[in-house]
């Protein structure tokens, strides 16, 4: 007699410990093994595009901040890289560089809570995501000097920043630059050599190149298939042609690739971080800008290398203090459109591994 | 007398002293054993439940101390009273009832845990001779072994009567982790069997003139990980594995009901540590200090082992602990009751008995243990650790075999 299975309907979320907020995976399972998924958003959407029509630019800023929690500053950017593109504004240099440094910051403090969290969602008791949490308090104390903020900082201004850093501020960093090396190694080793950490994440949600390019994944997740792309080499903004770094890029697309590209790409991080603390000159921080910005009549797209991918703000200005249109590319939702290709076949404890290399912050995806 | 020396044996004695005492009424002799049993019990619950609240305050302390927080510091000295605070709390909270699922098998599931967990008890021997022991049972470790595995039953029946799916799943998982383990962990014991030739637990203890983890490295090994897997402790937890199935088998648990669980799950590692000191690291036995404080630092010594592995490891997937289980720790648990029989036989025939210990077996079975876990693990881990096969269900998915839309979720 053959025994008869049945593949039934599990519901992942809307609230479930691993979603990384409120974000729900309609599974059909047969046993344990996923015959197909369907990832489901808008759980958290809260209308910011549409609200941003009906604010000035400079109170956009804060908005920004609720999209992708977790590194608010790349938000804030972004933003306000678009609008200055909108409006034709120039950044000191002063202010471009105190830019790099921050996003860089942000970009370690984002990585290292991606990883701890995928050994969490592997399984870990929290014990590495708290060692990484005490290296992102380190960032957050250096965010808290300059902004006052230790999660929504609001600290990009059009034109700038929205003050200088207090003098304290570049002695710490330099002290956060010269001990943070020992803990990623520390934590690479912890985790390279873990033999479990292996047989879970090798070869599991490979995410093939061609499939990668053509779903527009970017980021980690792009990286990770070994596509080099890099949106601070491929079309530089800010002062980042003047740093040297490298691209890391891994090679079958594999979650082991995307996480050991996200630890690579601290180091390259700190590299720049380095080299932006020697080069940074004096001067102004914010271009004069009127309070009430009038852009002309257009449109513009900036984009950044923000710590998940591509994040793009486009803007359309009617010559109004509003912008017409406030519409983000947002790198976290077009990630996660590839995750039912990529989770088709492996098990419940593989997608939860899955869906967390993706790293996603629900803010971002929902907006 | 010292009588703080022999603190264990105030419990028996008062046992004895309450038998005397009932049988100067004339009472039936069938009575006197039922309430020889009852007050054997409460001495068994009073013994148990100290020693899980001090591994529940342990066990939050030391993993705090390993994630770099200062753990439950506000309830007492040390937040000592924290299992007190967390009980009156448990004890407050609703009991919620899942509204199609099977009620009186949702109730019973919690207490046969809890009474599974509480029986194997019975026959540890904490203490020299009869005293130290409630039942010394000639047939302990079989007992022990028969009860352990009553849990299974206890957590397909929450998994079953929840109506959850998650809950389900980790049923399943665990029916099918906890039965797979029984088979090399029963093996492993074997080995500690066929040396001593008594399944007696008084006589596993009293065979020990050195600790037989010495003796049957590979047994202790294959043990340990079975034990560890019956806890459903990291990495392990197939069962909760609280990033995939939310709590597991306990999900639509709450209250005293869920308390049991929780509970159940401490006394079992109590009972596991219990277990491996009297089994594999020679009991009560050592030298200058007092039995019964020996016999802590053992039990705490493995406890404490037990927290380090679940605060640092990651958790297995299932199809690897399964394969763990049948293709490494089986074969492995089959050569050691081999390679055991060997010397057993030998030691008969040439030294005539147990008189004087097998030093050299030692360093054998040491050496015999270390290169077979180094050549089957290679073997093991070339061959994918048990990887499952994506292919098949990528084709199905192709063939259109997709998510109904009609389907009711």
């Amino acid at each position: 007699m053959e025994l008869k299975t049945q593949p039934f309907i599990l519901n992942i979320g809307p609230s479930h410990p691993s979603t990384h907020g409120v974000f729900r995976m309609k599974v059909l399972l047969d046993g344990e093994v996923i015959v197909d998924m369907e990832p489901m958003f808008g759980y958290l959407h809260r209308g910011i595009e549409k609200l941003a029509e009906g604010r000035t630019y400079t109170q956009n800023i804060p908005f920004t901040d609720r999209f992708d929690y977790i590194a608010s500053m790349m938000n804030n950017l972004a933003y306000v890289q678009a609008v200055e593109k909108l409006a034709g504004i120039e950044v000191p240099e002063r202010a471009q560089y105190l830019r790099v440094i921050m996003s860089e910051l942000m970009r370690i403090a984002k990585h290292l809570l991606a990883v701890g969290f995928l050994t969490s969602d592997l399984g870990a008791l929290m014990t590495p995501l708290l060692y990484m949490w005490r290296e992102r308090e380190k960032i957050v104390d250096l965010f808290e000097m300059v902004s006052g903020q230790r999660l929504t900082y609001n600290y990009m201004r059009i034109g700038g920043i929205s003050g200088d850093i207090p003098p304290e501020f570049l002695p710490a960093l330099k002290k956060f630059i010269k001990e943070m090396p020992r803990y990623v190694e520390e934590y690479d080793q912890l985790l390279k050599t873990n033999e479990i950490l292996l047989i879970r994440t090798k070869g599991v949600g490979a995410l093939p190149a061609d499939l990668a390019v053509r779903s527009s994944c970017s980021g980690p997740m792009l990286r990770g298939s070994g596509v080099k792309w890099d949106i601070r080499k491929a079309d530089p903004y800010l002062v980042y042609d003047r740093f040297e770094f490298d691209i890391p890029t891994g090679t079958v697309g594999d979650v082991y690739d995307r996480y050991r590209v996200r630890i690579a790409e601290i180091w390259q991080s700190l590299r720049i971080l380095e080299q932006a603390v020697e080069q940074l000159p004096e001067g102004e921080v914010c271009a004069k800008v009127p309070n009430l910005l009038r852009p002309p009549k257009g449109e513009a797209y900036s984009r950044i290398e923000a710590a998940t991918g591509e994040l793009g703000f486009y803007l359309v200005s009617d010559g109004s203090i509003a912008p017409y249109r406030f519409r983000v590319r947002s790198p976290e939702l077009l990630n996660l459109t590839v995750l039912r290709d990529i989770s088709i076949g492996w098990k419940i404890a593989d997608l939860i591994v899955i869906f967390g290399s993706v790293d996603i912050a629900l803010g971002e995806v929902d907006r | 007398m010292n009588h703080w020396y022999y603190f264990v044996d105030l419990f028996a004695k008062v046992r004895t002293t309450f038998v005397e005492w009932l049988q100067s009424f004339d009472l039936p002799s069938s009575l006197i054993i039922f309430l020889d049993s009852l007050i054997g019990i409460t001495l068994i619950l009073m013994i148990v439940f100290p020693i899980v609240m001090v591994f529940i305050w342990v066990e939050r302390r030391f993993v705090a101390r390993f994630q770099l927080r200062p753990g439950p510091n506000r309830c007492g000295p040390l937040g000592l009273f924290q299992p007190v605070a967390d009980a009156i709390k448990i004890l407050v909270k609703e009991l919620i009832m899942p509204a199609k699922g099977d009620k009186i098998v949702h109730w019973l599931a919690p207490v046969v845990l809890f009474i599974a967990a509480l029986m194997v008890f019975a026959v540890f021997p904490i203490g020299k001779g009869e005293m130290g022991v409630f039942t010394d049972l000639n047939i302990g470790i079989l007992y022990v072994v028969a009860i352990g595995s009553l849990g299974v039953l206890a957590i397909f029946m929450a998994g079953w009567a929840s109506n959850n799916k998650y809950a389900l799943i980790g049923a399943m998982r665990g029916v099918a982790q906890l039965i797979s383990y029984e088979v090399p962990m029963v093996l492993s014991i074997v080995g500690v069997v066929l040396i001593v030739g008594s399944l007696q637990m008084s006589e596993i203890v009293g065979k020990q003139t050195v600790p037989f983890i010495l003796l049957q490295p590979m047994g202790f090994f294959i043990y340990f990980i079975g034990a560890i897997t019956e806890l459903n402790r990291t990495p392990m937890d197939m069962i909760e594995a609280d990033s995939e199935l939310t709590a597991g088998y306990f999900t639509e648990y709450s209250g005293m009901k869920f308390a049991m669980f929780f509970l159940g799950e401490y006394i079992n590692t109590l009972a596991v540590s219990i277990l491996v000191t009297t089994l594999f690291l020679s009991g009560w036995k050592g030298p200058f200090l007092p039995v019964w404080i020996w016999f802590v630092i053992k039990v705490f010594a493995v406890f404490m082992f037990i927290l380090w592995m679940r605060a640092t490891l990651i958790r297995l997937r299932i199809d690897q602990v399964m394969a763990f289980s049948w293709k490494f720790l089986l074969p492995m648990a089959l050569i050691n009751i081999f390679v055991t029989a060997l010397e057993v036989l030998a030691w008969q025939q040439w030294m005539s008995g147990w008189e004087s210990f097998p030093w050299p077996f030692i360093f054998v079975n040491f050496a015999v243990a270390g290169i077979l876990i180094l050549i089957w693990a290679r073997v093991f881990f070339k061959t994918g650790g048990g990887r499952i096969e994506v292919g098949g269900y990528r084709a199905r998915n192709s063939q259109g075999y997709g998510v109904n839309p009609q389907a009711p979720v």
